[in-house]
């Protein structure tokens, strides 16, 4: 009996303690399947970027709320030679999460692995440039690299690189704000402050204020919705519209629609020789006045408003109007107007009899549409377009497909007629999107790789994006993406349809969100976050 | 008891077979109709069921997809039945090396991940496949493939069958192998026959619904049981409208009623 007052005491001992400590400042999320990769220059997916941007370090940072470059490993830069040269200042001091040191060593380390054809490093492939590149470590702190000629956005660009260490095992150790301390594939991983990170608020407090964060792999979303209702987890990056209105329901506090995302849903024809495409139909697919009469005939008010359930807004062109800087406001989303679409048609010789619209040597206007299999708002998307473009005598035929499949045909085999897809973008700036809009790039999704512009207009987007990425001036590379933009909304290779919304879940025990449209969206800024 | 038990039984499957054969008449709206201001309307007068989220009548949907599954999945069944009595045939009657090589083919048959087999398949198909089309494949394509199953059976009893006095005796009669086969073999066959075909009825059903699930089986706007099921994955529509359940109640109530009119069952009886 003695005993009782003593265990009754450590107990209250160990409690203040705990107390004084502080209750463990824990961020719970779910990710919708593995990150494929910890190592931060062989990044390829969603899962494994939103990994390195937590716990990646990089020179630079591109501040995702003011569009502004901020000091990050380097504590200044300086642009040189017209652009074709920037020399960094690191801290001092810097450390990796294990304690080694961090220097200008380990920059030109990572630049050259990443630059290194043998390491097919994706993380390279924007810093690549057809001349030799000079890396030159001028001192412990202080790293120059030259190009043979004006790279733009230079700067910008590291915010994409972040710096490795030299001996990177299962779990690499990082100099981000948090390092990957635990992992079981297909359960869950842990993120762990980083006790040597460098950064510091106004009062001197270290950052990140999370002690870790846990991610569970959570593939179904509903199951992802229900955790976040019963409080386990904190927040939903990016929801469904359907996951996103029984949150609004459930806990009205926490949903948050944000406005249109940076992601764009459209279709295209496949207009490739190569296609596995009959002569009469890749004759329709060429043609800019059928695209812009099937662009026409679609509602694109009644998919945002079904199959969206109201969470997305009709697209205006290639980027969504939340890019700010780089939509070309002049453009407008293309009103439904199934009338003009036929009496274009029927200058081109097409002729709509019995509900059926036939083509000047009488073949009926049909073409199969494939698109992933499982996506719901995709789906009911599909189903809107065949209900809208039946009207005007066309039969589409739907064809889900699970995503290899999908992925294979558009890639390697070109076996398809029309692709109903998502361009996500993850950053904001064009160059991005170099590979979709030049005619040899291998994204340009209509006819990829052509060894000349197949079009005059073709070849005019070739000329506006080789000037847009070899022009300093931020200003001029936008005049020169405007017209890009206007020529595609003109000739309409790609027929776009709406941007999503960005919907999100954010438990009101979260503090310091500021979301964001570009990705990571609530995690852009994970050293300010805190649990309350 | 169990007489009572099947006659509700076949009630129900005259009830069901007959919605499916007349759904034109009976069902409100053509099932690909989209009423575009109403999404995921709640049941009411005007549409019975509620409508689904591209506001399409839940009720002629159901009506529609009820005829695709019941009226093709006996078609399949059919088909394998048919398929497996033929192989059987041979195996049980000719050479021991045959019946060796076909038993090998069989086995080969059940091991093989049919459901696979058809995700593969319905990426290889020609992509402008009408959904009747594709239907008719994928079930043409389930008849084809599911005959391993009842012709391990089959075989079996057509061997047993073979070494029976009557068959001697038949034979020794000069009575000609079709009519021995027709008149005196299929009456003992029968009975196993409709009970594999019992059996196969819903594992069609099923094996389409769960094509469905994933998203592979009969193309939109064309309704099945399978893509409406799929609907199930989203466990809080069923929260805003009940009748989501309504396509997973037929299908129990078609299954139990098909079991019910096992054979078997009044063998044990």
């Amino acid at each position: 009996m003695k005993s009782l007052p003593a265990i009754c005491g450590a107990g209250a001992l160990a409690c203040v303690l705990l107390f004084a400590a502080g209750a463990p400042r824990e961020l719970r999320f779910c990710l919708n399947g593995d990150p494929k990769t910890f190592d931060a220059l062989h990044v390829s997916d969603d899962r494994s970027e939103l990994i390195r941007y937590l716990t990646g370090g990089v020179l630079v940072r591109i501040n995702r709320a003011t569009d502004q470059l901020q000091p990050e490993l380097a504590e200044s830069w300086k642009l040189a030679d017209g652009g074709r040269a920037i020399t960094f200042h690191l801290r001092a001091g810097l450390r990796f999460s294990d304690g080694a040191p961090l220097t200008a060593g380990d920059v030109a380390r990572t630049f050259n692995t990443a630059l290194d054809p043998k390491q097919a490093s994706p993380a390279g492939d924007t810093f690549r440039s057809a001349g030799d590149t000079e890396v030159r470590v001028d001192s412990p702190l202080d790293i120059t690299i030259r190009y043979p000629e004006p790279k733009p956005g230079i700067d910008r660009l590291f915010d994409t690189l972040s710096i490795v260490p030299a001996n990177a095992g299962k779990l690499p150790a990082s100099a981000g704000p948090f390092f990957v301390s635990e992992y079981r594939p297909g359960d869950y991983l842990r993120l762990t402050r980083n006790p040597n990170y460098w950064k510091r608020d106004a009062a001197g407090r270290p950052m990140p204020y999370l002690d870790s964060i846990r991610i569970d792999i959570q593939p179904n979303r509903e199951i992802e919705v229900a955790r976040f209702l019963r409080g386990e987890t904190h927040l939903i990056n990016k929801m469904t519209p359907e996951g996103f209105d029984h949150l609004a329901r459930e806990k009205p506090a926490a949903a948050r629609n944000l406005g249109a995302s940076l992601d764009s849903e459209f279709l295209w024809f496949n207009q490739s020789p190569a296609a596995a495409v009959p002569d009469w139909k890749r004759k329709w697919f060429t043609s800019a006045v059928f695209r812009h009469a099937i662009s026409a005939s679609i509602h694109r008010g009644d998919i945002a408003r079904i199959a969206f359930r109201g969470h997305a807004h009709p697209a205006a062109g290639p980027f969504s109007p939340s890019n700010r800087f780089w939509f070309n406001a002049s453009l407008k989303p293309l009103p439904f107007d199934a009338q003009s679409a036929l009496r274009g048609l029927a200058a081109e010789g097409f002729v709509l009899k019995d509900g059926i619209l036939r083509d000047r040597d009488r073949h009926a206007v049909e073409f199969s549409l494939i698109t992933n299999s499982g996506n719901r708002p995709r789906e009911a998307m599909a189903a809107v377009i065949q209900e809208d473009l039946r009207k005007i005598g066309v039969r589409v035929n739907i064809v889900t497909l699970d995503f290899s499949s999908l992925i294979e045909r558009i890639t390697k085999t070109s076996q398809y007629e029309a692709c109903l897809l998502e361009f996500a973008n993850v950053e904001i700036d064009p160059m991005e999107q170099m590979n979709v809009w030049l005619s040899s790039g291998a994204e340009h999704a209509w006819w990829p790789r052509q060894k000349t512009p197949a079009t005059p207009w073709e070849a005019r987007i070739d000329k506006l994006e080789l000037l847009q990425a070899s022009e300093p001036v931020r200003a001029l590379r936008k005049k020169a993406f405007d017209e890009v933009q206007r020529i595609a909304v003109e000739q309409e290779p790609i027929v776009y349809l709406v941007n999503p919304d960005y919907l999100a879940a954010i438990s009101p025990s979260l503090r310091g969100v500021q979301p964001v449209a570009a990705p990571p969206q609530i995690l852009w800024n994970i050293e300010s976050l805190r649990l309350e | 008891m169990r007489r009572g038990f099947r006659r509700a039984a076949v009630c129900v499957l005259l009830l069901v077979g007959l919605s499916a054969l007349f759904a034109p008449s009976i069902a409100p709206y053509d099932y690909s109709r989209q009423f575009r201001e109403a999404p995921n309307a709640p049941a009411s007068r005007r549409f019975p069921m509620g409508t689904d989220d591209l506001g399409r009548d839940r009720f002629s949907r159901l009506l529609y997809a009820t005829r695709v599954s019941v009226m093709l999945a006996p078609a399949a069944a059919l088909v394998s039945i048919l398929l497996a009595l033929l192989i059987s045939a041979i195996a049980g009657t000719r050479k021991q090396w045959v019946d060796r090589v076909l038993s090998g083919f069989t086995t080969l048959c059940l091991s093989l991940p049919w459901i696979f087999l058809f995700i593969i398949l319905r990426a290889v198909l020609p992509l402008n496949t009408r959904p009747l089309a594709s239907v008719l494949i994928t079930f043409g394509l389930m008849g084809i493939a599911g005959w391993a199953w009842p012709a391990r059976i089959f075989t079996a009893s057509i061997r047993q069958m073979t070494q029976s006095g009557w068959l001697v005796q038949a034979r020794a009669s000069g009575i000609r192998p079709w009519r021995i086969a027709l008149v005196h073999g299929w009456p003992h066959l029968r009975a196993v026959a409709t009970a594999q075909f019992l059996v196969l009825v819903p594992a069609y059903i099923l094996s389409e619904a769960s094509l469905g699930l994933l998203g592979l089986g009969v193309a939109e706007p064309l309704p099945s049981w399978g893509n409406l099921l799929a609907e199930l994955q989203h466990p809080s529509r069923v929260h805003d409208n009940p009748w989501i359940l309504a396509p997973l109640a037929l299908l129990m109530l078609v299954m139990i009623s098909l079991e019910s009119l096992h054979p078997a069952r009044e063998v044990i009886a």
